[in-house]
């Protein structure tokens, strides 16, 4: 597909820019269902004209959140304001805030013009057909106005839901799960689509998912959500290469997790021995409270190399090839370590040396400031049990 | 590879035709004995509409146009038509706009009961006609209420419910919320969301119900006998006239009825049809 996005488009696209309306902020939200919460004293500020990802499992109270800020479900305590609009018990059609369901929710007794309509329609606005079709040009559908919404795909169906949503110039879109239903590479191309449209138009969007990746590629900032609270938040690198918890490290990725105990300091780095072998981390990437510690390396960040061959950094010796995966981009070694845990370890397949073997004694290196220091008490396989492809149908 | 040309092709035994015959067309000889054996006596009724009948249209005597020229001919024929339209409007209006409303209570909102009324609304359904006939006339009696044309539009009223609440009940549970939730989200509020959309969406299955009832209605003979008192619906005029012989113009309605639920259905068919294409 072009990706080029010609100026007429980026004209459309100007022309249903919204107004400003400021920034969305959740104080102390709580939700319970009888004795399930599923949104725990949840605070949070979503600025303007950002792309916010809340990222979770199944059941982490991401959903529910969205729900609430659509006005769809009432918080049992706490406050939503829009700027400075207390918005927390109006009624969904007293938000300006619209929603791009999963699955669509298009109206299957109405043509795709009258959908995109709708919103419109019901605020009273008189001549809708100039909005309907900018908005139907802007997602690049026009000749299906008249269609009705079953004979649509799955992809036109979500440009279509997507399109109903944002010709109301809403001061926040939500997207729950939108890209759920799609196959992979219409995902793909969707997710840069939507990331497009949201930096063009200027809206806020707040989009809901399981899928990490999709949560990385799109949003400026990520709340990763667990059990109705928020683990982490921050930018896509910064969740990446610093979790904050044994959750994000796995949620996101993946996260080799090894236990130590922090000696000392030196200067800005600590020295941390893990099973008697010294290695040295930045200070201002632990966030450990005391001495004992998860030290965290992302499996890429390894280097393999035989003993015997000279290497730099943090170096961890005593390591034994399990296994070896060998997927094109890359090779995947699960090295057994000294203390008995196996490690992964990600080698690029750049440098013309052949694969390592099973059985190879090896030594495990990486650039200190790579790794991540989480308290010695989190549970290491948090996190872990999520299989997202699992959970396409919630 | 080789072809043998001259390899003569082997005949299929005739037998193994013959059953092979009767496999691919059985199931259509099946369905031409089924309809045969379910349009016998609607043919019968149809051709005897024609029957130059005279007092008693038992036997063939000769074709004519009069029945159909002149359907209230017979008399007290057209009354008793009347009466039973009467009643089959009044007692559909009634059920179908009671019983989509109980539909939504028990399908979409959680009440205490729910579960039990669920179950009461199989009641009627369930209990042979001809209690409920009867009890229905002693209860009306007890409350001084003489039988005749608002007792029985009551009666048909109450067995209609049921069917209507079942059948719109289906519609409604195979509905989207999600659907809701979207119009609401798209500034609809709580009235305009049902008009436009909840309803426009169980349409079908209130207009099926309301089809339903006044069939069931206008067909009815057993509750209606109890509670008409001396009114006659059209179903008790032919049986009251069959002991002294049914005149040809109760064929006539009969034909003519069947007439139009065939058209109703064919029309149902055909929007249907639309439906399924623009999908």
């Amino acid at each position: 597909m072009d990706r080029s996005f010609p100026e007429g488009r980026r004209q459309l696209v100007a022309d249903v820019s919204s107004a400003t309306h400021g920034d969305l902020r959740l104080t102390r939200i709580s939700k319970s269902y009888g004795d399930f919460t599923a949104v725990n004293d949840l605070s949070l500020t979503i600025p303007e004209g950002s792309f916010f990802a809340l990222l979770g499992p199944s059941g982490c109270g991401k959903t529910t959140t969205l729900r609430m800020i659509a006005g769809l479900e009432e918080p049992t305590v706490g406050s939503i304001h829009l700027g400075e609009t207390d918005i927390t018990t109006k009624r969904p059609y007293q938000r300006p805030i619209n929603t791009v369901f999963q699955n669509y929710a298009l109206f299957p007794h109405l043509t795709i013009f009258e959908n995109i309509a709708f919103g419109l329609r019901r605020r009273g606005i008189k001549d809708v057909s100039e909005d309907v079709n900018k908005v139907l040009e802007l997602v690049e559908l026009p000749h299906l106005a008249q269609r009705k919404p079953t004979q649509l795909s799955g992809g036109q169906q979500q440009r279509i839901a997507l399109a109903r949503a944002i010709v109301n110039r809403p001061a926040l879109l939500l997207l729950d799960e939108p890209l759920g239903a799609l196959d992979l590479k219409l995902r793909r191309q969707m997710q840069i689509e939507l990331k497009w449209i949201q930096r063009e138009v200027g809206l806020t969007f707040v989009h809901v998912t399981h899928d990490q990746e999709e949560a990385m590629t799109m949003a400026d900032t990520i709340a990763v959500m667990n059990e109705g609270e928020i683990e982490q938040m921050g930018s896509p690198a910064d969740l990446y290469d610093n979790p904050g918890t044994a959750f994000v490290a796995n949620f996101l990725g993946q996260s080799n997790l090894i236990k130590g105990r922090i000696e000392g300091s030196d200067g800005e780095n600590l020295v941390v021995d893990l099973f008697g072998q010294k290695i040295s981390m930045p200070k201002n990437r632990s966030h450990a409270v005391d001495s004992s510690i998860y030290a965290g390396i992302r499996p890429e960040k390894f280097r393999i190399s035989l003993v015997g061959t000279p290497t730099r950094g943090n170096i961890l010796t005593g390591g034994r090839i399990e296994d070896v995966s060998y997927i094109g981009v890359s090779t995947q070694y699960q090295v057994t370590m000294p203390w008995g845990q196996e490690v992964m370890v990600f080698e690029q397949n750049d440098d013309g040396v052949p694969p390592f073997d099973k059985g190879d004694e090896v030594v495990i290196s990486w650039e200190p400031n790579f790794t991540f220091a989480l308290r010695g008490d989190d549970d290491v396989e948090a996190g872990l049990e999520v299989n997202p492809e699992e959970l396409d149908e919630e | 590879m080789n072809k043998q040309k001259d390899a003569t092709i082997p005949t299929i035994p005739f037998n193994a035709l013959v059953s092979r015959w009767f496999g691919r067309n059985l199931i259509r000889i099946y369905a031409v004995l089924g309809f045969t054996y379910l349009f016998i006596p609607v043919l019968y009724t149809f051709a005897f509409s024609f029957n130059d009948s005279g007092k008693s249209n038992l036997v063939w005597k000769g074709f004519t146009l009069d029945n159909w020229k002149n359907p209230c001919g017979a008399p007290e024929v057209c009354t008793a038509l009347g009466n039973s339209i009467k009643i089959g409007l009044l007692a559909t209006i009634f059920s179908t706009i009671l019983g989509t409303m109980i539909a939504f209570a028990i399908g979409r909102y959680a009440f205490k009961g729910r579960s039990s009324s669920n179950l009461l609304i199989f009641l009627p359904m369930a209990t042979p006609e001809i209690v409920l006939g009867a009890s229905l006339l002693s209860l009306f009696l007890v409350f001084h209420i003489n039988p005749g044309f608002w007792p029985t539009v009551i009666a048909h009223v109450m067995f209609c419910i049921s069917f209507v609440v079942v059948t719109v009940k289906a519609r409604i549970a195979s509905l989207d919320p999600r659907l809701e939730q979207a119009a609401m989200d798209l500034y609809a509020n709580e009235f305009e969301t049902f008009r436009r959309v909840t309803l426009p969406l169980v349409a079908p299955g209130i207009a099926g119900a309301a089809l339903l009832a006044f069939s069931l209605s206008f067909d009815d003979f057993i509750i209606t006998n109890f509670n008409s008192g001396t009114l006659k619906t059209f179903p008790e005029f032919v049986y009251t006239s069959a002991a002294r012989g049914i005149p040809a113009q109760a064929n006539v309605i009969g034909s003519a009825m069947f007439i139009l639920a065939l058209l109703i259905v064919i029309a149902a068919q055909f929007v249907g049809r639309r439906v399924k294409v623009s999908k």
